[in-house]
């Protein structure tokens, strides 16, 4: 009876939460002195109003669907809920339906996060520039850790996959781990749904979606955010087989020089290591091989005899 | 109280009941008792003679550890090299692989392994370019050119698979000679020969071009289907290159799918360079546009040329325009991980559960499971870098899979690891 239950329509969704002050005080601020009240902006408050309810109608949809939520912010990024945990440790305790316990919940522990990771904070430098970008590869490596887990606990285990919702941009320095957990995420066949709320795409969250199978969509009016996400993302793996999905819209392919960390569509890699550079080096800083012949275009640079 | 350690025991190996019961439906589950479960095979005695389940999850890991350590020794020197290789693969069509020694025959067995190898051979070579030459009636002709599409390849074999004549080893390596002379000098210069004749008939010297082949750091290896032949021999010893003779079909593949991973490249034939590339972007779908290569009106799909902006229909390719070699980053960024393995974790032990000092780290990192409950043995392990603690199974994952440390990604930067262990 059990097998019955575990059809192959129970999910487990875990959501990446952008909740970076650089972004929503971006965004908070543009709420303010446009004046017109834009639909492309969105505060942080309404923004909550949005996902809560989305979160838990996906428990609503099946009452074995599971939904863990990690938070990803200015210093840091942490577990912020989890379903499963709510149903053993306060089952019975707050019985009058699980909408205000999850909201409760993840308020509260959302609260808690956020005062640490300001505290963590406390050290760095408040104007490093890369810290508004999204801290994608630490929650899609928490993220894939915890699937692993479930799907370890045996055959029957519900579906799993990531939403990213992402505001804030990318951090061209996490390159290499972002492109490591999409592989990872690929090869145990995890799809990364994207839901991008800032104004522009995300490449990595492009190539993510592309490279797992999953759906990357950019919602237009920010202020029907729940609507596109329940119509879009609450949809389980098996039935996506039968709705329209948005059509994707391009593969921002590009990638990081490991030189500055800058993306780049065009750039030089080395033949031994494919280390990929912005521009013509003498030596790989990664594999030390030194490059006799500049192949293709030899840029006449004052580092050549 | 045998009940009750009888149900842990089931929880705990779940998985593999399920599959025992999908199966082996024949046998009575009485049998099924005996001849699979082999319950007392997973007790054991501990301290005070009680029976424990064996932790398998304790020797799992240990088994993981001695893999990591192993390998972190043996790779830390020598970064994967060579990973551009252009690869010509001979195909011995002379009368001989009409044979039938090899079921069906020589002919159809190969074929089948050359499709099996090309896939495998992309898979593990990304940035590699692999051509077919076909030996048939004593001349070499080239079926197709140095390409990065596996699916063109094959189709182009499967095509053309009809034999007759005579082989003939120096034609073939002329032939080939010639066109690999033209690569790019940074890449492995490489001939595969799927050898079936045990003579080669040829119009002059071969020793010369063997010496000529060697002058072009063409590296030669032959596999053969009938008997070691002294010349073949003779051509691999010199240009560097590996000799066998398969035995029987299952030999032969085994044979050729050694030749996919990258050779372990001399220094002296590999030259580094610097390769200007191109990191197109995917179109969007349902977009109609025409495409360079095919010069036709293509929907969806496709890839801008960054530089020219013109749209190619796949990758890895040169853009028909301005030249760029066009590549997918996601490719390049496949073997990355061999580049910044992360450390091995260090290995803890929780102190035994009657002295609670307050230090003792209570869920995993990584995954939440709770720590002490993971393992009977009490292990888990800490990353060096970040000091977070993750539970056996996490690091495991983290090695082989995920080549990311979550605790030292969930943080921004150095800094911020300071303020967290102050
Ligand atoms: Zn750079
Ligand atoms: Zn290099
Ligand atoms: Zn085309
Ligand atoms: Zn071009
Ligand atoms: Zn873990
Ligand atoms: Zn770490």
């Amino acid at each position: 009876m059990a097998s019955k239950l575990y059809t192959d329509d129970v999910s487990l969704v875990v959501v990446l939460l952008d909740v970076n002050p650089f972004f929503w005080g971006g965004a908070l601020k543009k709420t303010t002195t446009t004046t017109t009240n834009s639909p492309s902006v969105l505060s942080f408050s309404n923004f909550l109003n949005h996902v809560l309810p989305f979160l838990n109608s996906i428990l609503l949809l099946n009452q074995l669907n599971q939904v863990v939520v990690i938070a990803s912010g200015a210093n840091t990024c942490g577990y912020i809920y989890d379903s499963s945990e709510t149903n053993t440790s306060e089952a019975g305790v707050g019985g009058s339906g699980r909408m205000p316990d999850l909201c409760e919940r993840v308020l509260g522990s959302l609260e808690e996060f956020v005062v640490n990771d300001q505290r963590t904070g406390w050290g760095a430098d408040p104007t490093a520039a890369n810290a508004a970008s999204g801290m994608l590869s630490g929650s899609l490596s928490l993220a894939l850790c915890y699937i692993q887990r479930v799907v370890r606990g045996g055959l029957l285990h519900p579906q799993p996959r990531i939403l990213c919702v992402q505001g804030s941009p990318d951090g061209p320095e996490q390159y290499v781990a972002v492109m490591n957990s999409i592989f990872s995420a690929q090869r145990s066949m995890v799809p990364i749904d994207s839901c991008v709320i800032g104004v522009q795409h995300s490449a990595f969250l492009q190539q993510a979606s592309y490279i797992t199978g999953g759906v990357y969509l950019k919602p237009q009016q920010l202020d029907g955010l729940f609507q596109y996400l329940s119509m879009v993302f609450a949809t389980d793996l098996h039935s996506r087989n039968f709705i329209q999905l948005p059509k994707p819209v391009g593969v921002d392919f590009r990638a990081s020089c490991f030189c500055h960390k800058k993306t780049i569509d065009m750039g030089y890699v080395c033949s031994v290591c494919l280390s990929i550079f912005c521009k013509q080096h003498k030596k790989c800083s990664t594999c030390g091989s030194e490059f006799n012949h500049p192949h293709l275009e030899p840029i006449s640079t004052s580092e050549q005899k | 109280m045998s009940n009750n350690n009888d149900g842990r025991r089931r929880g705990d190996e779940d998985e593999e009941d399920e599959e025992e019961e999908g199966g082996e439906v024949a046998m009575e589950a009485w049998e099924r008792a005996y001849a699979d479960e082999r319950s007392w095979e997973s007790l054991q005695e501990d301290e005070s003679g009680l029976l424990r389940p064996i932790d398998n999850k304790a020797i799992h890991h240990a088994h993981y550890r001695r893999r990591l350590l192993l390998h972190q020794s043996a790779s830390s020197l020598r970064i994967q090299k060579g990973l551009i290789r252009y690869l010509y693969i001979v195909i011995d069509l002379s009368r001989a692989a009409a044979e039938t020694d090899f079921r069906p025959s020589r002919m159809a067995v190969v074929a089948k392994c050359v499709e099996a190898f090309i896939k495998e051979f992309f898979d593990q070579n990304p940035l590699s370019h692999v051509g077919i030459v076909i030996i048939k009636d004593g001349i070499a002709q080239r079926l197709t050119d140095l390409g990065g599409s596996p699916e063109l390849q094959i189709k182009a074999l499967m095509g053309k698979l009809e034999c007759s004549g005579d082989s003939s080893l120096q034609n073939a390596l002329d032939l080939v000679h010639g066109f690999l002379n033209q690569s790019p000098s940074y890449g492995h210069r490489e001939v595969l020969i799927l050898y079936s004749a045990l003579s080669t008939c040829d119009p002059g010297d071969i020793m010369e071009t063997i010496e000529k082949c060697k002058k072009s750091k063409i590296r030669c290896s032959v596999v053969g289907l009938s008997a070691e032949i002294y010349i073949c021999k003779h051509l691999c010893e010199e240009t560097g290159g590996e000799y066998s003779v398969a035995l029987d079909e299952s030999h032969f593949k085994e044979l050729l799918l050694e030749h996919a991973p990258p050779p372990p490249a001399l220094a002296e034939y590999a030259i580094a360079n610097l390769i200007k590339m191109g990191f197109p972007q995917r179109g969007a779908e349902g977009v109609i546009s025409l495409c360079s290569c095919h010069k036709e009106a293509k929907f969806g799909g496709g890839y801008t040329c960054p530089r020219c902006k013109a749209r190619v229909c796949e990758l890895p390719t040169e853009c028909r325009i301005c030249g760029l070699t066009l590549v997918s980053s996601p490719h390049l960024a496949r073997s990355y991980h061999h580049l910044f393995p992360i450390m091995p974790f260090d290995e803890m032990q929780h102190a035994l559960p009657g002295n609670l000092s307050q230090k003792q780290p209570q869920t995993c990192f990584g995954c939440r499971q709770s720590l002490s409950h993971g393992s009977t043995s009490g292990l888990y392990v800490s990353c060096p870098n970040c000091s977070q603690y993750f539970c056996l199974d996490c690091d495991i994952y983290i090695h082989e899979s995920l080549h990311n440390c979550p605790g030292c990604e969930s943080l921004r930067n150095t800094k911020a690891v300071d303020a967290m262990k102050t």
